[in-house]
C-alpha cells in the first residue's frame, strides 16, 4: 500500500486530536485528544521512516512515547486535584491563571 | 638678570596664597605681608629696570623660559615670560601704584574683619596682572587676562552681602567674558595661521597672512580690549563696578586693569599695522567711547561713578591713540601712565572722602570739605588739574599729544578724530570742575546718617594720606618727566614710532586745547560754582536723563540679553521637558498602551492559549512553506 | 606570560565589593573603612599601572590574553593604551574622594531604625562599578568589553534606585517615586542603546569573524578586511548610539538630570565623572578604531549634535531651579565638548577631549560634591533656599566657587587646557563650529557664577544661619580634588605625556593630518 496513505490518515487523527482539545471542556476528554495528536505524529514519524528508509522516525516515535507517558502521569494528576479542590473537571473553571 | 622675571609674578601669587590659605592665624599680620610682597615685586622691578638702563636701547628685550605648559604635537604653549620696554613699563606702573594702593588699603579697610582676603584678592590682581604684562604669547597673555577678570570679579562682590555688589561682580565677569571670547578666537585665528600663538613669530609673519585674516585677528582683539577696558559696546560694567571697596576702583578700574586693553592693542601693533580697517575700527571705537564716558561723567551725582565715567573716557583716548598706528602707540601708552597717576589719586581722594563722610557717595550731599581735608583737597585738585589737562602737569603733555596725533591721521578722518579728542578735553574739564566744585566747594549739603548721627569730616590717616601725596607727586610730574626723559625713545623699538604731521601747527593744536579747556571749566563754573548745587536732583533734560542711566546702555541689555536670555532658557526648558523627554515618555507610554490591550488576550481559558498556539505554528507553517515556493 | 597588573587593579575592587557586602550588619563603620582602604589600594595599583606605562612604547601594554568563548572567538583580552591610563588613573583617583564624601549617606535613619537602608551594600555596589569601569578601559576585546559595558548598568540602577539623595521637596512616597522613575529611566536609556550595540557586535562577529580589537584594526588597517561601505555605517551607527546615549550628546540626554538629581551626590559623581567617560572613551577607541571611514562619513552631524549639547545644555543649566539638575546640564555641555574634540579629527582636539575627560572628571566632582555638602546641611536641593551662605561657611563658599570657576574653564584650572586644545582642534578644521562652541565659554560663566550669586552672596537667609562650615573629613575630599585641578592645569605635562602618543595612533587609525598652519612659522621653517 502506498504509505502517504498513512500520512492523510495521521493528518486526520491529528486535526479530530486538535478540534477536540479547542472544543471539549472536560478535562479528561481534553487529554485523551492530546494522546490523539501524539499518536498522529508517531504514526507520522514512522510512515516517514518507512518512507525514508532510516530509523530516525522511528527512534523519535520512541521519544515521543516516553514523554506522552510523563506527561500522563503529571496531567493526570493535576487533574486529578483540580477535580478535588473544584468539584469539576471542566477546563473552563480552571481559569484562574490571568493578570 | 633675568632669572628674576618669574619672581616678579611668584612673590605677590605665594603672598596670594599664603593670605587666601593662611586661615585667622594672619588676620593681624596679613595686612602686612601683603603689603611686603607687593612692594618686594616694585623693588625687583626696579632692578630690572636699572639693568635695562645700562642696556643699549635694541637690546633690552629680557626673556626668560619656565617649561611648556601644554605640550600637545603641534601645539606650543609655554611658561615663559618676555620683558621689553612696554612690559617694563606696565611692570613699574602695576607694582608701583599696586604697592601705594596696598598702603592705602591698611587705613582703609581697618574697620573690615576680611581684610586679611581682601590683601589676597590684591595680591593675586597684581600677580594676575603682572603675568598678563610679562607674558610672551598670546595665551599666557590669556590666562593673566583672566586672571584679572577673577581678582576684578573678587574685589568688585568684596562686599558680598550687598545684593548690588554681587550683581555688579557677576556682571563685570559675564560681559568680560564676552570679550575673552574675542581673546580666544583671536588666539584660535593665529593658530591656524602662523601654527603659533608667540609674540615673537606671530608678529614677525605678520607680512605673509592674509589681509583678511589679519583683519578678523585684529577685530577680535578689540572685542577684548572692548570687555577689559569697558568700551563701547562692552563698558556698561565698569559703572557698576564701582561697588567694589575704593581702594579696589582706583587700583583695578582705574589705574592698571582697564588699561590691559591698551596694552593688547599695542603689543599686537604689527597686527594692526597691517590691518587697517581694524585700526579704523579702533579709532572709530575708542572716538565714541571717548564721547560716550564724558556724558556720563557729566550726569552722575556718585562721585565714584562720575570718575568711572572719566575713566572709560580716558581710555577711549587711549585705545584712540593706539588706532592710529606708529604715530599714536607711544602717545597711547604714555597716557595710560600718567591716568595711571591721577586717575588713582582722584580715587584715592575719593575714597578718603567717603571715608570721613559716613560712606556717602552722592556729590549733592557734600559741599564745602575743602577746609576740613586738606591733605584731600589739595591731592584730589592736582589730580584733578592733571586730567583736564592744566598746562604743565602730567595730563596737559599726554592728552596734548593725542590730539595733535588724532589730527595727523589725516584726511577728513583725521578732522572728525581731532574734532572729537578736542570736544573730549572740553567735556572732562566741565565734569572734573563739577566734580571738584560740588564736593570741596560751596555750602555744606551734608545729611544725617541712618542713625541720625551728623558726618563727622576729618582728614584720613597717614597710611591713606601718603599714597595720596605721592601720586599727586606723580600726576604733577610725570608727563613732564616723560617729555623731557625720552619716553619716545624709550618706547620706540618696541612699538615703533613715527612722527605724525598734523595740518594744523602742534602750538595751534596746543593753545586749542588749552582754549577748550579753559571754556569747560567755565561753564561748569557758571552752572556749579556760582548757583547753589540742590540736594535733590533735578530732573533734567531729556540727554541727562539718559546719560544719568549710562545712556540706557543697561535697559538695552537688560530688555534683549536678560528678558530675551530669560525667556529663551525658560522655553528650552519647557521644551527639553516636554518635548525631548515627552518623546521618550510617549514612547513608554504606547508601549504601555499596547501591554494593556495585549493583556487581555490572557483571559484565562487554556482552549484561548490553545488557539493562537495553532495559530502561530500555521503562521509559521505557512511562511515555512510560502518561503519554499519563492 | 607576565604579572596580570590589569587584571588585578580591576580584581581589588571587585574582591573587596565582596568582602564589604559581607560584613555584618553591625559593623557598619567597619565596612566604610574596608571599602575606602579598598579603592585606596586600587588608587596604588592604578599608580604602578601609570608608572609602568611606556608612552613612547607599544601602543597596547601590560596585555594580558586568554581564551574565554572559544567556540565564538571571544577573548579574555586586556590592554592599556595612553588614553585608558589616564582614564583608569581618574577613576582610582575619585573613588576614594566618593566613598569619603558619602561616608554617612547610607547610614540608617534614626525614624526608621529597622528599615535602614544597608550601609555595606552602598560602598560595595560602589566598588563593584569601579571594578567594572577599569576593566572596560583595559578590555580590548569588543565582547568583552560589551558585557562589561551592560553589567555595570545593574550596580548603578541600584545605586541610584536605593539610595536617593535624602534632600527632597515634598513627602517621601514622591521622593521614593521620582528616585524610581529615575533609575528605570536610566537603566531603560542605557539599555536600549546596549541592545542596538549588541546587534553591532554580533555584526561585527559576522563581518570580521573575531572579536578582538587589536586584530580587526590591524586587518583593517592592511586591507585584508573589507567592509563594504554600508555595512560600516551601520556598524559605527549601532556603536555610537549606545556610546551617545552613555555619554550623553543631545537629544539622548534626558536621563542624565533625572538621574543626578535623584542620586546622592557622590553617586551623582560616580556617574557624571567616572560611569559616562565610558561612552566617550569607547568612541575614541571603538568608533574611531574599528570604523574610521564612517567615523569620517557621520563626523558633520555628529558636530552639529554636539554643538547643540554645548549650547542646548549651558542654556537649560542657566534655567534650572535645582542644584544638582543645573550640574547635570553643565555636564551635558561639557560632554557636547568633548564629543566634538574627538571628532575634529585633529590631534589638538583629541588631546584636548581626553584631557577633558579627566578634567571635567575631577571639577565636576570638586563642584557636585561640595554641592552636595551644602545640600545635606540645609536639607533642599531647591537654588532659592539659599542666600548668603559665603557669610556663615566661608570655606565651603570658598571650595564651591573654585569648583564652580573649573567648571567655568578659568585659566589655571585644569578644565582650561582641556577646553581650549578642543576648541583649537575644532578651529582648525572647522572654523565655524569652533567659534560657536566658543559661546559656551560665556554661557558656563552665565550658569556658574548665577548659582553663585544666588547661593552664596546676598544677605543671610534665616533657615542658612546655622549652617556649619566644611568639617575635617569633607575637607580631605575636596582640597586634595582642588590641589589637582590647580597642578593639572599648571602643570598638565605628565598627563599629555601619556595622553599624546595615543591620540597619534588614533589619528593614524582615521588616516587623517592635521591642517597646516596658512603663513608656514619663519622660526620653525628654519
Amino acid at each position: 500500500m502506498n504509505p502517504v496513505n498513512y500520512l492523510y490518515l495521521a493528518a486526520l487523527l491529528f486535526t479530530i486530536g486538535a478540534a477536540g482539545v479547542l472544543i471539549r471542556r472536560n478535562a479528561i476528554v481534553v487529554f485523551m485528544c492530546v494522546e490523539l495528536m501524539l499518536n498522529a505524529c508517531n504514526l507520522a514519524f514512522v510512515t516517514f521512516s518507512r518512507m525514508h528508509g532510516n530509523l530516525d522516525g522511528q527512534i523519535i516515535a520512541f521519544f515521543t512515547m516516553v514523554v506522552a507517558a510523563a506527561e500522563v502521569v503529571v496531567g493526570l494528576a493535576i487533574i486529578v486535584s483540580v477535580f478535588r479542590a473544584r468539584h469539576s473537571a471542566s477546563v473552563d473553571d480552571a481559569s484562574l491563571m490571568k493578570l | 638678570m633675568e632669572n628674576l622675571i618669574a619672581l616678579l609674578v611668584g612673590v605677590p601669587l605665594l603672598g596670594a596664597a599664603v593670605l587666601l590659605c593662611g586661615g585667622r592665624r594672619l588676620d593681624r599680620t596679613g595686612h602686612w605681608l601683603g603689603t611686603l610682597l607687593a612692594a618686594v615685586s616694585f623693588f625687583i622691578g626696579l632692578a630690572l629696570f636699572a639693568d635695562m638702563l645700562g642696556k643699549s636701547a635694541d637690546d633690552r628685550a629680557m626673556h626668560q623660559r619656565l617649561f611648556t605648559w601644554i605640550p600637545v604635537e603641534g601645539f606650543q604653549a609655554d611658561i615663559a615670560f618676555q620683558l621689553d620696554q612696554l612690559s617694563m613699563t606696565f611692570v613699574l606702573l602695576i607694582s608701583g601704584v599696586g604697592t601705594l594702593i596696598h598702603v592705602y588699603s591698611i587705613g582703609y579697610m581697618e574697620h573690615d574683619e576680611r581684610r586679611r582676603r581682601f590683601f589676597g584678592y590684591l595680591n593675586l590682581f597684581v600677580a594676575a596682572m603682572l603675568l598678563l604684562v610679562l607674558a610672551d604669547n598670546y595665551l599666557l597673555l590669556y590666562f593673566g587676562w583672566e586672571g584679572v577678570g577673577l581678582a576684578s570679579y573678587l574685589l568688585i562682590g568684596f562686599w558680598q552681602h550687598k545684593p548690588s555688589a554681587a550683581t555688579a561682580a557677576k556682571k563685570a565677569f559675564l560681559v568680560n567674558r564676552v570679550g575673552d571670547m574675542g581673546l580666544s578666537i583671536a588666539i584660535m585665528i593665529m593658530f591656524t595661521t602662523f601654527g603659533t600663538f608667540a609674540f615673537g613669530p606671530v608678529l614677525a609673519s605678520t607680512g605673509e597672512a592674509s589681509q583678511g585674516t589679519l583683519t578678523a585677528i585684529g577685530l577680535m582683539l578689540l572685542l577684548a580690549a572692548c570687555g577689559k577696558s569697558a568700551q563701547v559696546p562692552l563698558q556698561s560694567w565698569l559703572g557698576d563696578a564701582m561697588e567694589g571697596p575704593t581702594p579696589v576702583s582706583a587700583l583695578i578700574h582705574a589705574a592698571t586693569m582697564v588699561t590691559a586693553g591698551v596694552y593688547l592693542i599695542v603689543r599686537s601693533a604689527d597686527i594692526f599695522n597691517a590691518a587697517p580697517d581694524a585700526q579704523l575700527v579702533v579709532t572709530v571705537v575708542g572716538a565714541v567711547t571717548l564721547l560716550f564716558g564724558a556724558i556720563v561723567g557729566c550726569a552722575k551725582d556718585d562721585i565714584k561713578k562720575a570718575l568711572a565715567g572719566s575713566t572709560m573716557s580716558q581710555i577711549g583716548y587711549m585705545i584712540l591713540a593706539a588706532g592710529l598706528g606708529p604715530i599714536g602707540y607711544v602717545f597711547a601708552i604714555m597716557h595710560l601712565v600718567t591716568h595711571g597717576f591721577f586717575k588713582a589719586g582722584l580715587f584715592l581722594g575719593a575714597g578718603s572722602v567717603m571715608h570721613g563722610m559716613n560712606d556717602e557717595v552722592d556729590m549733592r550731599k557734600y559741599g564745602g570739605l575743602r577746609k576740613y581735608m586738606p591733605v584731600t583737597f589739595v591731592t584730589f585738585g592736582l589730580g584733578y588739574l592733571a586730567i583736564i589737562g592744566f598746562p604743565g602737569l602730567s595730563g596737559f603733555f599726554s592728552k596734548d599729544k593725542i590730539i595733535e596725533a588724532a589730527f595727523a591721521k589725516g584726511g577728513t578722518e583725521g578732522w572728525i578724530l581731532g574734532s572729537v579728542t578736542l570736544l573730549g578735553a572740553a567735556i572732562t574739564a566741565y565734569y572734573m570742575t563739577r566734580v571738584m566744585l560740588m564736593t570741596f566747594f560751596g555750602e555744606k549739603r551734608w545729611q544725617n546718617d541712618e542713625n541720625g548721627e551728623p558726618p563727622h569730616p576729618h582728614e584720613s590717616p597717614r597710611s591713606m594720606t601718603i599714597p595720596m601725596i605721592l601720586l599727586a607727586v606723580g600726576s604733577v610730574a610725570a608727563g613732564a618727566y616723560f617729555e623731557f626723559a625720552g619716553f619716545v625713545e624709550w618706547l620706540e623699538p618696541v612699538t615703533g614710532y613715527a612722527h605724525g604731521h598734523p595740518p594744523i601747527s602742534a602750538a595751534a593744536v596746543t593753545a586749542a586745547t588749552v582754549a577748550v579747556m579753559v571754556i569747560g571749566v567755565g561753564l561748569a563754573y557758571l552752572q556749579y560754582g556760582r548757583r547753589p548745587v540742590p540736594v535733590v536732583a533735578p530732573r533734567g533734560s531729556l540727554l541727562t536723563r539718559a546719560a544719568r542711566r549710562d545712556l540706557l546702555q543697561d535697559d538695552f541689555n537688560h530688555a534683549v540679553f536678560v528678558t530675551g536670555g530669560t525667556h529663551v532658557t525658560r522655553s528650552l526648558v519647557y521644551v527639553d521637558h516636554t518635548l525631548v523627554d515627552g518623546v521618550v515618555n510617549g514612547t513608554a507610554a504606547a508601549v504601555g498602551g499596547l501591554s494593556g490591550r495585549l493583556r487581555k488576550l490572557q483571559n484565562g481559558y487554556a482552549r484561548t492559549y490553545a488557539v493562537s498556539m495553532f495559530g502561530g505554528t500555521a503562521v509559521l507553517i505557512a511562511a515555512t512553506l510560502l518561503m519554499r515556493a519563492v | 606570560m607576565s604579572f596580570p597588573l590589569l587584571t588585578l587593579t580591576a580584581a581589588v575592587p571587585a574582591a573587596g565589593a565582596i568582602l564589604t557586602a559581607a560584613v555584618p550588619a553591625a559593623r557598619r563603620t567597619a565596612a566604610k573603612w574596608l571599602a575606602l582602604l579598598v579603592s585606596l589600594a586600587t588608587l596604588v595599583l592604578a599608580a604602578v599601572v601609570f608608572v609602568r606605562f611606556e608612552p613612547g612604547g607599544e601602543r597596547y601594554q601590560l596585555t594580558e590574553s586568554h581564551s574565554w568563548i572559544k567556540d565564538f572567538g571571544v577573548r579574555y583580552e586586556l590592554g592599556v593604551d595612553g588614553i585608558g591610563v589616564a582614564l583608569i588613573a581618574l577613576t582610582a583617583l575619585l573613588i576614594p574622594f566618593i566613598i569619603l564624601a558619602g561616608w554617612h549617606d547610607a547610614d540608617p535613619l534614626e525614624t526608621s531604625s529597622k528599615r535602614w537602608r544597608p550601609t555595606q551594600g552602598f560602598f560595595a555596589l560602589i566598588l563593584m562599578v569601579e571594578a567594572m569601569v577599569i576593566l572596560s578601559f583595559e578590555a580590548t576585546d569588543v565582547f568583552l568589553f560589551y558585557v562589561l559595558f551592560e553589567a555595570m548598568l545593574i550596580p548603578m540602577y541600584f545605586l541610584i534606585g536605593g539610595f536617593g539623595d535624602r534632600a527632597h521637596s515634598g513627602s517621601d512616597e514622591n521622593a521614593a517615586a521620582q528616585r524610581s522613575y529615575a533609575a528605570v529611566k536610566f537603566l531603560l536609556y542605557n539599555l536600549v542603546g546596549g541592545l542596538i550595540m549588541l546587534a553591532a557586535v554580533i555584526g561585527l562577529y559576522v563581518v570580521a569573524g573575531n572579536f578582538s580589537l587589536t586584530e580587526i584594526a590591524e586587518a583593517r588597517a592592511n586591507g585584508s578586511l573589507e567592509m563594504a561601505t554600508n555595512t560600516e555605517r551601520l556598524l559605527f551607527l549601532g556603536f555610537f548610539f549606545a556610546f551617545a546615549v552613555k555619554a550623553p550628546l543631545w537629544p539622548l540626554h534626558t536621563w542624565l538630570p533625572n538621574a543626578m538629581g535623584e542620586a546622592t551626590a557622590p553617586v551623582a559623581v560616580l556617574i557624571t565623572a567616572v560611569v559616562d567617560k565610558v561612552g566617550t572613551f569607547a568612541m575614541l577607541r571603538f568608533c574611531l578604531g574599528l570604523f574610521p571611514e564612517a567615523s569620517k562619513w557621520a563626523t558633520p552631524a555628529i558636530i552639529v549634535l554636539a554643538l547643540i549639547s554645548i549650547v542646548y545644555g549651558a542654556l537649560l543649566a542657566v534655567g534650572q531651579r535645582d542644584i544638582k539638575r543645573l550640574v547635570a546640564y553643565a555636564s551635558i555641555s561639557h560632554f557636547g565638548f568633548i564629543i566634538l574634540g574627538i571628532f575634529a579629527m585633529t590631534t589638538q582636539g583629541q588631546s584636548g577631549a581626553t584631557l577633558y575627560m579627566v578634567n571635567h572628571g575631577i571639577s565636576t566632582a570638586a563642584l557636585m560634591l561640595v554641592a552636595g555638602f551644602l545640600i545635606s546641611r540645609r536639607g533642599s536641593r531647591l537654588i532659592a533656599d539659599y542666600g548668603g551662605v559665603q557669610k556663615v561657611a566661608p570655606v565651603l563658599a570658598g571650595t564651591f566657587l573654585i569648583g564652580g570657576l573649573a567648571t567655568l574653564s578659568l585659566p589655571g584650572l585644569a578644565p582650561f587646557v582641556s577646553e581650549f586644545l578642543v576648541l583649537v582642534g575644532t578651529y582648525s578644521r572647522y572654523p565655524v563650529a569652533g567659534i560657536i562652541a566658543t559661546t559656551g565659554i560665556v554661557l558656563a560663566a552665565l550658569y556658574v557664577l548665577v548659582l553663585y550669586q544666588r547661593t552664596m552672596t546676598g544677605p543671610v537667609k534665616e533657615e542658612v544661619r546655622t549652617l556649619p562650615d566644611l568639617r575635617a573629613r569633607e575637607l580631605a575630599v575636596v582640597v586634595p580634588l582642588i590641589a589637582v585641578l590647580i597642578f593639572l592645569g599648571v602643570f598638565p605635562k605628565p598627563l599629555t605625556d601619556v595622553v599624546n602618543p595615543a591620540v597619534q595612533h588614533t589619528m593614524s587609525d582615521v588616516q587623517q593630518k592635521d591642517p597646516q598652519p596658512t603663513v608656514p612659522n619663519v622660526e620653525a621653517a628654519q
